[in-house]
């Protein structure tokens, strides 16, 4: 054998690992949503939706925790998405390059990666218990929206900067100041990437358990929100409470309930990459 | 943009019109309105969401909410006044007294449940016929570890194979009781047993493993009679197993241990809790078994309802 065909098989080796590779988290979620569809997609229907939990498991329903997780889904969506996108725009096109903004990013990254139980122990000191806005929706969402900024930051950074410099010089060529140039040039152009990252930290906050846990969301209500001060509860804490419990048709509920929150991140994630396709092609 | 906001505000108003269902009431009594708020112990909570729900029927407009913060996390929000009722699978601690007598909180508790520990082998074993609780301890015990690793040190006539333990993790209320029921100390035992807070991972385990032994809440045994053995317990002068009828009646000791609710004495001045309190306590026997834990006999019921009354009475 010599070098060439040496390299080649090299070349293939590496070639097969890397379709392992990719394979190996598809082929797991397959299997996993395989079992979940088994166990709860027969539990699904129009009542299931429309029910408030009980004690039986057939007559159990997650209307309340749907709505909760819609509820906090909007006010999340209302608080972090313009702070977000204000924070990232600063960031790329006004502070200037020091040591400070140096370290803003630094801990702005590193927030990133902060667990989410720290961000329910913070929601729950500074939000319910000093702004004594109580175990509320509002609370829960500003808690959520902190944990979901940093990735709206980080994302929408990423997409001013691939906004190519020719845009902004015709923009100020024709004598357009700077907020003329971010409003009208930069972030339409922008639009597709900075959607995605929000979309996709949404989708993440959707599924967060353990923060809203800590601010005080409740495993029963029998009532959804009516305004941003009501108590509530969320799907993932009423698949929790499920999964816990030992009669079998609970599990089933879970099953059933993990296939509605899947299919919600699913739909968002299409949305996400609807958008980011639309403006791919207005903008090339 | 625009279009984005436009789909979520039309995703969001399809979703509200599903008005829900409201039941109407058709009880004899006062038509009440209000707000009850319920937190603490998970292992209270499936016995208050139960009677929450049959309590949706008969007071439609009283809203009941009910958290899981645990017993401890229960009982702070109780000392704040946060909460008009407390779940706890234990009885409160000096420390939450202490907590509660500064905010001036008065406060009474009910045992509406019982809720036995079962202690839980393979059905392929057919050595083990009972264990005392001392040899439960001799198992369980921090001294254990790394030294008790074979049936046969348990009982000489037991083989000569590795014993392999399934328990609930150490956060766990059950953990906590089973210890201090057998090891005499809240908390302690030896760590090299398989832990998992889901139940359901033990069920699996006992169920799949001849030399494994395990211990967990009656309720799970009761859904997995036809996998696992359930085996009875010497609490010195006989054999018990836990039933309904052994649990109750206290016979099955020292893996049987009551379930409470607290209720302070602002929340009493409200009707709607007297109302929901009272509706508890007579439904507690039926629903607690719905949900499968074990009722209290009947004459207790009825002390709790008269310690209610005089509680009620002496607040008013």
């Amino acid at each position: 054998m010599n070098s060439i065909q040496k390299n080649r098989l090299k070349d293939q080796l590496f070639k097969i690992w890397g379709i392992a590779c990719t394979l190996f988290g598809l082929v797991l979620l397959t299997v996993f949503i395989g079992d979940i569809l088994i166990d709860g997609i027969r539990r699904i229907d129009w009542a299931f939706i429309t029910d408030l939990p009980s004690r039986k498991a057939e007559k159990s329903g997650i209307y309340t925790a749907l709505m909760g997780s819609i509820w906090i889904l909007i006010l999340t969506t209302i608080i972090s998405f313009p702070i977000g996108v204000a924070a990232g725009v600063y960031l790329e096109e006004y502070s200037k390059k020091n040591r400070l903004s140096a370290l803003l990013e630094i801990n702005i990254s590193n927030l990133a990666g902060v667990p989410s139980i720290i961000y329910g122990l913070l929601g729950l000191e500074v939000f319910v218990r000093i702004m004594s806005l109580g175990a509320s929706v509002l609370a829960g969402a500003l808690t959520l929206s902190l944990l979901i900024l940093p990735i709206i930051i980080v994302a929408t950074r990423e997409a001013i900067k691939a906004v190519p410099k020719s845009i902004r010089d015709a923009s100020y060529a024709l004598g357009a100041s700077k907020w003329q140039t971010i409003w009208n040039q930069v972030l339409p152009a922008s639009g597709g990437g900075i959607l995605t990252g929000v979309i996709l930290a949404l989708s993440r906050a959707v599924g967060e358990t353990a923060p809203l846990i800590v601010v005080g969301a409740l495993a029963y209500v029998p009532f959804a929100p009516s305004n941003p001060m009501d108590e509530f509860s969320v799907l993932p804490i009423q698949i929790f409470n499920w999964i816990s419990r030992p009669q079998h048709g609970f599990i089933e509920n879970a099953a059933a309930a993990i296939i509605i929150l899947l299919l919600i991140t699913f739909v968002m994630n299409g949305i996400a990459v609807y958008f980011r396709n639309k403006w791919q092609k207005k903008w090339k | 943009m625009k279009k984005i906001v436009f789909i979520i505000s039309l995703a969001i108003v399809a979703i509200s019109c599903g008005e829900k269902k409201e039941k109407k009431a058709t009880t004899e009594t006062a038509v009440l309105e209000g707000t009850i708020k319920v937190d603490g112990s998970s292992t209270v909570f499936p016995i208050t969401e139960a009677v929450a729900e049959e309590f949706r029927t008969a007071q439609p407009n009283v809203k009941v909410t009910i958290g899981v913060s645990g017993t401890g996390g229960g009982f702070k929000k109780f000392s704040r006044g946060e909460t008009n009722l407390s779940n706890a699978s234990r009885p409160i601690k000096d420390k939450e007294k202490a907590a509660c007598a500064e905010n001036n909180i008065n406060y009474l508790e009910l045992e509406v449940a019982y809720d036995g520990l079962a202690v839980l082998i393979n059905p392929e074993n057919d050595w083990v016929d009972n264990f005392t609780v001392e040899e439960l301890k001799k198992i369980w015990e921090p001294a254990a570890q790394g030294v008790i690793m074979k049936w046969n040190q348990i009982r000489p006539e037991w083989p000569n194979e590795e014993i392999h333990l399934f328990g609930p993790g150490v956060a766990s209320g059950t953990y906590d009781y089973f210890t201090e029921a057998i090891v005499g100390k809240s908390g302690s035992s030896r760590g090299d047993f398989t832990a998992s807070e889901d139940d359901h991972v033990l069920v699996q385990g006992i169920a799949g493993d001849k030399y494994s032994l395990g211990f967990f809440g009656l309720a799970y045994y009761a859904e997995n009679k036809d996998k696992l053995t359930l085996i009875g317990v010497n609490n010195g002068e006989e054999v018990v197993k836990p039933t309904l009828e052994t649990v109750s009646n206290g016979t099955y000791r020292p893996l049987s241990r009551p379930l409470f609710i607290y209720v302070n004495s602002t929340s009493v001045k409200s009707a709607e809790v007297v109302e929901f309190v009272n509706f508890y306590i007579d439904n507690a026997a039926e629903l607690a078994e719905d949900v499968g834990y074990i009722p209290l006999p009947s004459e207790l019921y009825t002390k709790q309802k008269e310690n209610f009354k005089a509680f009620v009475e002496s607040n008013k």
